[in-house]
C-alpha cells in the first residue's frame, strides 16, 4: 500500500468513496471478467435493480458474480435505489448462490451498500428474514464465497453478501454496523457529530483486518480508485485469481469449517471471577 | 406530579425486581398504576402483574425480565444456567461504555441481556436463551452472540431443541463491527443445529428488531409471537423518516407479521409452557422421568 493512503483519516476514506466518481460495479466488471450474462428474479415476487447478479468467466473459469449497485447519477441512483437492497434483490443474490452451488462455480459478492432498504414494502416482504436466510445459508454454502467490499458497506444489508471464505476491502473501503451518521443520532443524538463517529468507529480496511473481519487489503491507486480505475480492477482481478484458486483447492468440509470459524472467534468478552463481582456489591 | 404514578414500562424495567430470585407477586410494587403503552388504559399495577404482565384491557404482552420468563416457562428447579459471569470488554474503546455497564449489572442483576441455560418444560430437555430489555435494550454484543451460540452449540451436541426468547433493539453499537458479526456467529450455529435435525422455535417478544431480526430470531422451524408486540427489522422512526409520514398503529406488531407470513403463531403467555411443550412432542422429543 501506498504510505500516503495509510494517513487518510477514516472521515477522509468516507468523503473518498462518496465521490461521485468513485467506481461502481458497471465500471468493474467489464474489465475483471470476460463474459457477464445478467439473470434477473428472485422467483417470489420481483426483481431488485439494486442487486446485480448473473454469470461470468473469470481467466476460463466459471464463476456467478452477485454485487449491489451504485448509481453515478440521481437516474442511475433512482433506478437502483441508492443501493439499498429490498428482500427481493437478497432472495435472488441467494437463488444465485444456490444455483452456483449446484454447479461447484465459486460465488463471488462485491459489497456496495449504505445498508438496506428501510421502508414499509420492505418491511411487509420480510427484510429481517430475507437477510437472516442469506447469513444462515450462506454459511453452509457448499461451494468457495470470496466477499469484496468496494466502498461502503453498512450493516446487515452488507453481511447478508458478506458471510464468506475470505473477505477482501478495497484500502479506502469501510465496513461499519451502522452509517456514522445513523451511529452518532442514536448514540449522542446528534446527527451533526458524524465525523467523530466516523473517526472512532473502527471501520477502515486496516481496522477490519485487526478485528478479524477481513483477510486482505486490495490496493486502490495513490489518490483512490476513481484515479486509476483500469489499475484498481487489475488489483481486484489479480487478488480473485489467488483467492478462488486457493479456496477451489479445499474440500468442502474444510471450507465449511473454516467458514465457521471465521465468524465464530470474532467477539470481544471475558469470564469475570466470582470473588471481583461479590467484591463489586 | 400525577403523570409520575403512571410510569411507562421502560423506567419501571429498569427497577430493582430483576435481581431478586423470588416471585415478585409478593412484594410491594414500586408503582401503584400501570399505564399500557398499547391501549394506554390505566390498569392496577397488583392487576397486571398478577396477569403475568399481561394487559387486562387489550391483550398487550408487557416486558418481562429474563429471570421472570424463565420462572414462568421452565419446570420448577430444573433451569442450569450457563456462561453466568461473561462479561463484554470494549472493542472500539467507546467511552464510557465500561462504566454504562457496571452501572446496568447493578441495576439489573444480569451481566449482559442474555440469560441462557438448559431445563426442562415439562420433562422435555431444552436449551433455552432468554433476552432481557431491560439491559441496554437487550441489543446484541459481544456476550449476547457468545452465549447465544454456545448455547446453541450445546443443543446440537447434545440433540435437544433450542428456543429462543427474542426481544433487542438490534447490534450493540458500542461494540461497533463486532456487534455486527454476530449475527454471523449466531446464524451459523442454528444452520448447524438445523443440519443436525434438532427442532428451533423462536418466541418473538416485545420488541424484536434490527439485528437480531435479522439474524437467529427469523430463523426457527417454528416462529411463535406474543400478542401485539413489536417485531420489525428497521425502527418505526426511520421509516417514517424515509417515507416522511405516519406509520399505522399496527405497523410491524406480531399480528402484522402473522398476517405477511413471518410469523407462525400468535401464543399467549399463559399458554406457552403448553404450546412449547406440544410442539415438541409433536417433532418427537419425549418427557424423561428423572
Amino acid at each position: 500500500m501506498n504510505d500516503c493512503e495509510n494517513t487518510l483519516t477514516p472521515w477522509e476514506r468516507l468523503q473518498l468513496i462518496r465521490l461521485k466518481e468513485r467506481p461502481t460495479i458497471n465500471d468493474y466488471i467489464p474489465l475483471i471478467f470476460d463474459e457477464f450474462y445478467e439473470l434477473h428474479g428472485d422467483r417470489y415476487y420481483g426483481d431488485d435493480a439494486a442487486v446485480l447478479a448473473g454469470l461470468a468467466m473469470l481467466e476460463g473459469r466459471p464463476v456467478t458474480v452477485i454485487s449491489q449497485v451504485k448509481g453515478r447519477n440521481l437516474n442511475e441512483n433512482k433506478k437502483c435505489n441508492f443501493a439499498m437492497p429490498h428482500p427481493e434483490g437478497y432472495r435472488k443474490a441467494l437463488r444465485l448462490a444456490r444455483q452456483a452451488e449446484k454447479f461447484g462455480r465459486p460465488v463471488i459478492c462485491f459489497i456496495d451498500t449504505p445498508g438496506a432498504f428501510c421502508g414499509v414494502e420492505a418491511e411487509e416482504r420480510g427484510q429481517g428474514e430475507a437477510i437472516a436466510k442469506n447469513i444462515c445459508e450462506f454459511m453452509e454454502l457448499k461451494t468457495p464465497v470470496i466477499s469484496i467490499v468496494l466502498g461502503e458497506a453498512g450493516s446487515g444489508g452488507a453481511l447478508a453478501l458478506g458471510v464468506c471464505d475470505e473477505l477482501a476491502m478495497l484500502s479506502n473501503a469501510i465496513y461499519s454496523v451502522i452509517s456514522p451518521r445513523g451511529f452518532a443520532s442514536i448514540l449522542w443524538k446528534d446527527a451533526s457529530r458524524e465525523k467523530d463517529a466516523c473517526n472512532m468507529m473502527k471501520i477502515t480496511a486496516e481496522d477490519m483486518i485487526r478485528l478479524g473481519v477481513a483477510e486482505h487489503i486490495i490496493d486502490e491507486p495513490l489518490g483512490g480508485a476513481h484515479v486509476d480505475l483500469c489499475k484498481t480492477a487489475e488489483n481486484i482481478k489479480e487478488y480473485l485469481l489467488s483467492a478462488v484458486a486457493e479456496k477451489s483447492q479445499k474440500t468442502i468440509d474444510e471450507l465449511l469449517n473454516e467458514r465457521y470459524t471465521k465468524f465464530r472467534k470474532i467477539g470481544e468478552f471475558e469470564i469475570r471471577q466470582k470473588e471481583e463481582l461479590e467484591n463489586q456489591k | 406530579m400525577l403523570e409520575d404514578i403512571f410510569k411507562v414500562v421502560k423506567t419501571r424495567f429498569n427497577g430493582k425486581e430483576a435481581e431478586q430470585d423470588v416471585v415478585s407477586d409478593t412484594s410491594v410494587p414500586e408503582n401503584i398504576m400501570f399505564k399500557c403503552p398499547r391501549c394506554r388504559t390505566t390498569l392496577f399495577e397488583d392487576d397486571y402483574i398478577r396477569n403475568n404482565k399481561v394487559c387486562t384491557s387489550c391483550n398487550y404482552h408487557g416486558r418481562l425480565s429474563a429471570r421472570e420468563r424463565i420462572r414462568i416457562t421452565a419446570d420448577k428447579g430444573s433451569f442450569v444456567e450457563f456462561d453466568r459471569d461473561m462479561i463484554s470488554k470494549n472493542p472500539i474503546e467507546f467511552p464510557g461504555y465500561e462504566k454504562k455497564q457496571e452501572a446496568l449489572r447493578t441495576q439489573t442483576g444480569l451481566n449482559d441481556a442474555v440469560v441462557t441455560g438448559e431445563c426442562r418444560i415439562r420433562k422435555i430437555r431444552v436449551v433455552i436463551a432468554v433476552m432481557d430489555a431491560s439491559f441496554m435494550m437487550a441489543s446484541m454484543g459481544s456476550v449476547v452472540g457468545e452465549k447465544i451460540t454456545r448455547a446453541i452449540e450445546y443443543a446440537t451436541e447434545n440433540r435437544i431443541p433450542f428456543i429462543a426468547f427474542t426481544a433487542s433493539g438490534g447490534a450493540r453499537m458500542q461494540e461497533g463491527m463486532v456487534s455486527l458479526m454476530q449475527m454471523a456467529k449466531t446464524a451459523g450455529a442454528v444452520a448447524r443445529h438445523n443440519e443436525a435435525g434438532q427442532l428451533y422455535i423462536t418466541v418473538l417478544t416485545d420488541p424484536t428488531t434490527g439485528g437480531v431480526t435479522a439474524s437467529f430470531a427469523s430463523l426457527g422451524d417454528i416462529i411463535i409471537a406474543e400478542p401485539k408486540v413489536l417485531v420489525g427489522f428497521a425502527g418505526r422512526r426511520v421509516i417514517e423518516g424515509t417515507i416522511k409520514q405516519r406509520l399505522p398503529d399496527d405497523f410491524q406488531l406480531a399480528e402484522f407479521q402473522l398476517e405477511k407470513g413471518f410469523v407462525d403463531m400468535i401464543a399467549e403467555r399463559k399458554k406457552m409452557r403448553s404450546v412449547l411443550s406440544h410442539l415438541m412432542i409433536l417433532n418427537n422429543y419425549r418427557p424423561e422421568e428423572t
